[in-house]
């Protein structure tokens, strides 16, 4: 059975006709040459290709394209807007948090959903009950980096660039907005 | 609609050519330099972060076909038939190939010509090639490969390798004389090697028992290393496009294009320049990459359907589709005087190396040559076998032979301080080799290599605060077993735990081992830019990082470009054995060299330049130095910008580096100066275990490392990181489990590696302490972390514990039960 969708992927509207089956990866690879997102293991064990859907964190091997119709996805090449690259991928450079560099995308991509997440108040494992209950985590520690990027493998071994990265990133996201520099828009709009 | 390289296009492009990623050296944030010694950004970076690099598995081409692979469901089974038709009438197939298909040389291998492109009579391993398929899309080749009938006759599998070394009535996985061996290794049976070393007395007619009497304390133990997988996340995949002379143009991730074009021309049946090899995005390698996977059945495809052909493997088929680290079984005897001086070593290594050779042979080498580990010890036997047997094969991985070694050695270093009642530190220490040290092999350690020194300076690295102690206020999450590990932190007991290795760097045994670069230097709109030509496998370790700043510090340039990785240059060897800053570093360095003699005499050609000078000494050619994008005289004359020197000239030199050269080792005494180099690392592991669950949480695993010379320090950092993960993983978790020769945890939730929250935070110190024998005096180092690691880890696990754990990786049971 096939089912023809919409689909907005970094900023460009895509209409396709997919097998039902077919997954959010898949389409975004094979039928729209997407590549940014890369498949580990298909099976959402990996991470390697998360991408923001809708402006929150998915797997997509784990979503079906259908499921995703009309939908606005994100991906680490939609992150990087007209050039410049997001301070979370600045970060990655600056803290050398890759080596091969097949799970960053998926990082990038989980990381700034992440700080989302955080902003948001949605506490992790690792978040005392009482700061949750404050309906925003103040600060996020390396602690609460690592519980809430644990989905996200790298066999390079790039951790602790990463939760420095991650943590520098966030930094200067609560610095910014400290400062009065608009955030930038998560939900609808090109990013 | 659907965008990717053209097939004629380099597949992944050139990381920093002009006109696509700024060079590293043109960042604004960067400070003046990138040379050797900075920490320049990679020049794939911004690819990378924003997910444009163009991984192998990410390739397209116009009328592109998919590839995928029949495979055996049996270990070992004889094949009685093949029919192929069913699965060629389905709509949408393109061809069907079994061994029959093969034009050319029907087997491949990279020490020995033993595998299979697709099994003809006989399969060896679960999972081997038994048959191709081409379809116009994935799902049309996965129905096309249910259709092929094969009809098995199984046959008994061979599981044990102690079996397959020493039980002469077990059943041979390769029929005798079918193996083209070495003959100076023991093709005997199932034995694929075996390499004794007899060194002191042992070499002198005396026995084990004869040293026996004369120790104070003898030590014993049988130690275990499961099979390690290397677990890239980028699985094996590639894309072959048939090209008009008749030849083929393969891109792929690899570790070595010019073994690849050497293994897999003969069996197209055409010569080599007409298999052009292009190296695609790696997403990791670590050993994987090495051997062939899907690399000769793409070709085969291409030129068949004259389309091009892209295969890549699922997760399961990754497990099967490559080489792992070999198992291996350890039986090792030391003896000791009562001070802690070793006086004996009586080792046993059975590395199982599954059904065909892979880079067994040279892994056994360096199991036995470096099996005593980095210890001064006037007696030994050393034998080390490397069978076949009917598991999955088992090849190059990170450490490569070394790793199994090292956990053998460091446990009954442990287990000498035991049963001396002595500090661990203390009697590594006492038996410690540096520089003037002989390696049981004969060969004199002629490097600086500073042991003692890196075990003080391990000892002396801060310790991570004590473990809370008021159990049930403990955050469950710093617990052993972490939320979900049940625990309230009553039984949970802290341990530290040391390990060292050494490793031998670049290959060894007498291997021509070189690397070849090709720089060209000339003016594009107006400032000088070099250009750096290598076949060196970029595979995250960050070669290409490395080639950018030593053209930097060696031409002065600001601008570098990197051609992409091919074989229209010479071979640049492997990216492993922790050899390519070393080898390709070298040739790039010689190279450049080369090419700033030739821009000297065209500045005194061209009147630019007064005096004789001499020739290329170090940094200097006559006191004439290049630097910022200038020529500058000695004496303190006004620089000339290289722009003016050059004018319209392109300077191009390509040279070829080579290490010293290195001995086989005598197949009897096993005496022989086989390696180039040495590489060492010492790890301190602190551990929290939960006793009663037997659960395990890293609480710190601080590395000290000899590196010789940093050239990018961040980087370096990340190998040491890196490297100290795998063999993290190793010690608590990564085993591919073979039962019957079947893998049963082919997938990433059975198959653990570790995860940021396993991973502590790793303190790491460098010591530089320059090799003579080697460009800038550096040292390769993504290797010897791993070996150090995974002992340093069990250790702390055993000090908690009291427990033996002669096993790797530790399993709760192992720690819990009585």
């Amino acid at each position: 059975m096939h089912a023809d969708i919409t689909l907005t992927v970094d900023g460009r509207r895509h209409q396709l006709r997919v097998d039902t089956r077919t997954t959010l990866l898949d389409a975004l690879r094979e039928d729209l040459g997407v590549t940014a997102p890369k498949k580990g293991c298909d099976h959402g064990q990996c991470g390697s290709c998360t991408v923001l859907l809708n402006g929150r964190r998915v797997v997509t091997c784990l979503v079906l394209a259908v499921a995703g119709d009309g939908a606005e996805v994100v991906t680490a090449a939609g992150l990087a807007e007209g050039g410049d690259l997001h301070p979370m991928q600045e970060a990655f450079m600056d803290h050398d948090a890759f080596q091969c560099g097949y799970c960053t995308p998926g990082q990038i991509c989980s990381a700034v959903g992440m700080l989302d997440e955080a902003a948001a108040g949605w506490p992790s494992a690792a978040t005392p009950p009482r700061a949750s209950a404050e309906g925003a985590v103040a600060e996020l520690d390396d602690t609460e980096i690592r519980e809430r990027m644990s989905g996200n493998l790298c066999r390079c071994g790039a951790y602790a660039g990463i939760v420095s990265a991650i943590g520098d990133a966030a930094r200067r996201t609560h610095a910014a907005a400290a400062s009065g520099i608009p955030r930038p828009a998560r939900e609808g709009g090109r990013r | 609609m659907t965008p990717g390289p053209a097939p004629t296009a380099p597949a992944a492009p050139p990381p920093s050519a002009p006109g696509s990623a700024p060079p590293a050296g043109e960042r604004a944030a960067e400070p003046a330099g990138g040379g050797v010694g900075d920490s320049p950004p990679r020049p794939d970076g911004t690819l990378k972060v924003t997910g444009e690099f163009a991984y192998s598995s990410d390739l397209w081409a116009e009328n592109m076909l998919w590839g995928m692979t029949l495979r055996s469901p049996h270990p070992h089974a004889r094949i009685v038939r093949v029919d192929t038709a069913p699965a060629l009438r389905l709509p949408g197939v393109h061809a069907v190939l079994t061994h029959e298909d093969v034009p050319g040389e029907p087997r491949y291998g990279l020490e020995v010509r033993d595998q299979p492109v697709l099994a003809a009579e006989t399969v060896r391993y679960r999972g081997e090639p038994v048959a191709v398929v081409a379809a116009d899309h994935p799902e049309t080749a996965r129905r096309a490969l249910e259709r092929i009938v094969v009809d098995y006759e199984v046959l008994e599998p061979v599981c044990d390798a102690r079996r397959a070394a020493f039980d002469p009535d077990c059943p041979l996985v390769h029929p005798p004389g079918s193996v083209p061996l070495r003959p100076e290794h023991n093709p005997r049976g199932n034995v694929l090697r075996h390499q004794p070393i007899r060194t002191g007395d042992l070499a002198r007619g005396r026995t084990v028992a004869d040293l026996r009497e004369r120790a104070d304390v003898v030590v014993t133990g049988s130690y275990e290393v499961g099979m390690q997988d290397q677990a890239c996340l980028g699985p094996e995949s590639g894309l072959a496009v048939p090209a008009e002379d008749g030849g083929v143009d393969l891109y792929v991730a690899t570790q070595w294009l010019h073994a690849d074009q050497r293994q897999i021309a003969p069996c197209l049946g055409l010569p080599p320049e007409l298999v052009r090899v292009t190296l695609a995005g790696v997403g990791g390698a670590f050993g994987a990459r090495e051997d062939l996977s899907m690399q000769v059945h793409a070709c085969l495809l291409a030129l068949r359907t004259g389309r091009p052909v892209k295969i890549v493997y699922n997760r399961e088929e990754s497990f099967y589709g490559h080489v792992h680290r070999h198992p291996a079984h350890l039986r090792f005897e030391h003896g000791a005087a009562a001070d802690g001086r070793l006086l004996y070593a009586a080792l046993e290594i059975v590395l199982d190396g599954g059904a065909y050779a892979s880079t067994t042979p040279a892994v056994v080498g360096v199991a036995a040559s470096l099996g005593l580990g980095p210890y001064e010890i006037p007696h030994a036997a050393v034998d080390a076998y490397g069978v076949y047997t009917t598991n999955p094969p088992c090849g190059a991985m990170r450490g490569f032979g070394a790793v199994q070694a090292c956990f053998g050695y460091e446990s009954q270093m442990d287990r000498l301080a035991e049963a001396l009642d002595m500090d661990p530190v203390e009697v590594r220490l006492r038996n410690a080799v540096g520089r003037g040290s002989v390696l049981p092999t004969g060969q004199r350690i002629d490097a600086p290599l500073p042991m003692a020194e890196m075990l003080e300076r391990a000892r002396a690295l801060p310790m991570p605060p004590p473990p809370e102690a008021a159990p049930g206020r403990v955050d469950p999450l710093a617990l052993p077993g972490g939320a979900g590990g049940a625990g309230v932190g009553a039984s949970v007991v802290r341990g530290v735990g040391y390990g060292v290795g050494l490793k031998n760097l670049c290959f060894s045994e007498g291997f021509d081992d070189h690397s070849t670069a090709r720089v060209r230097l000339e003016v594009v709109g107006g400032v000088p830019v070099a250009l750096v030509h290598t076949a060196a496998a970029e595979v995250g370790q960050g070669l290409v990082t490395l080639q950018e700043q030593i053209a930097r510090t060696e031409l002065g340039v600001r601008r570098v470009a990197l051609h992409p990785a091919d074989t229209s240059v010479g071979s640049a060897g492997s990216s492993s054995a922790s050899r390519q800053s070393h080898m390709t570093g070298g040739a790039v360095k010689a190279a450049c060299e080369a090419v700033r003699a030739r821009v000297v005499a065209l500045a005194r050609a061209r009147g630019l330049l007064a005096g004789e000078g001499g020739g290329a000494v170090g940094g200097a050619d006559g006191g004439v130095r290049l630097a910022a994008d200038c020529l500058v005289p000695p004496g303190g004359a006004a620089p000339v910008p290289l722009a003016e020197v050059l004018g319209d000239a392109v300077v191009e030199e390509t040279r070829e580096f080579r290490h010293r050269p290195t001995s086989p080792l005598d197949p009897v005494t096993g005496q022989g100066s086989s390696h180039a180099q040495l590489g060492m690392c010492v790890h301190r592991a602190v551990v929290d275990v939960d006793v009663e669950l037997g659960l395990v949480r890293v609480v710190a695993l601080d590395a000290v490392q000899e590196v010789g010379r940093a050239l990018h320090p961040r980087q370096l950092v990340g190998q040491i990181h890196g490297g100290a993960t795998q063999g993290l993983g190793l010690a608590l978790m990564e085993e591919v489990q073979v039962a019957d020769g079947v893998i049963r945890n082919p997938s990433f939730t059975d198959y653990l590696i570790p995860t940021v929250l396993d991973v502590p935070p790793m303190r790491v110190e460098v010591l530089e302490h320059a090799d003579p024998q080697a460009p800038y005096g550096l040292r390769g180092a993504g290797e010897p972390p791993t070996l150090s690691a995974t002992p340093a880890v069990v250790a702390a696990v055993r000090a908690a514990t009291g427990r033996p754990l002669t096993r790797v990786p530790l399993r709760p049971e192992d720690i819990a039960l009585p």
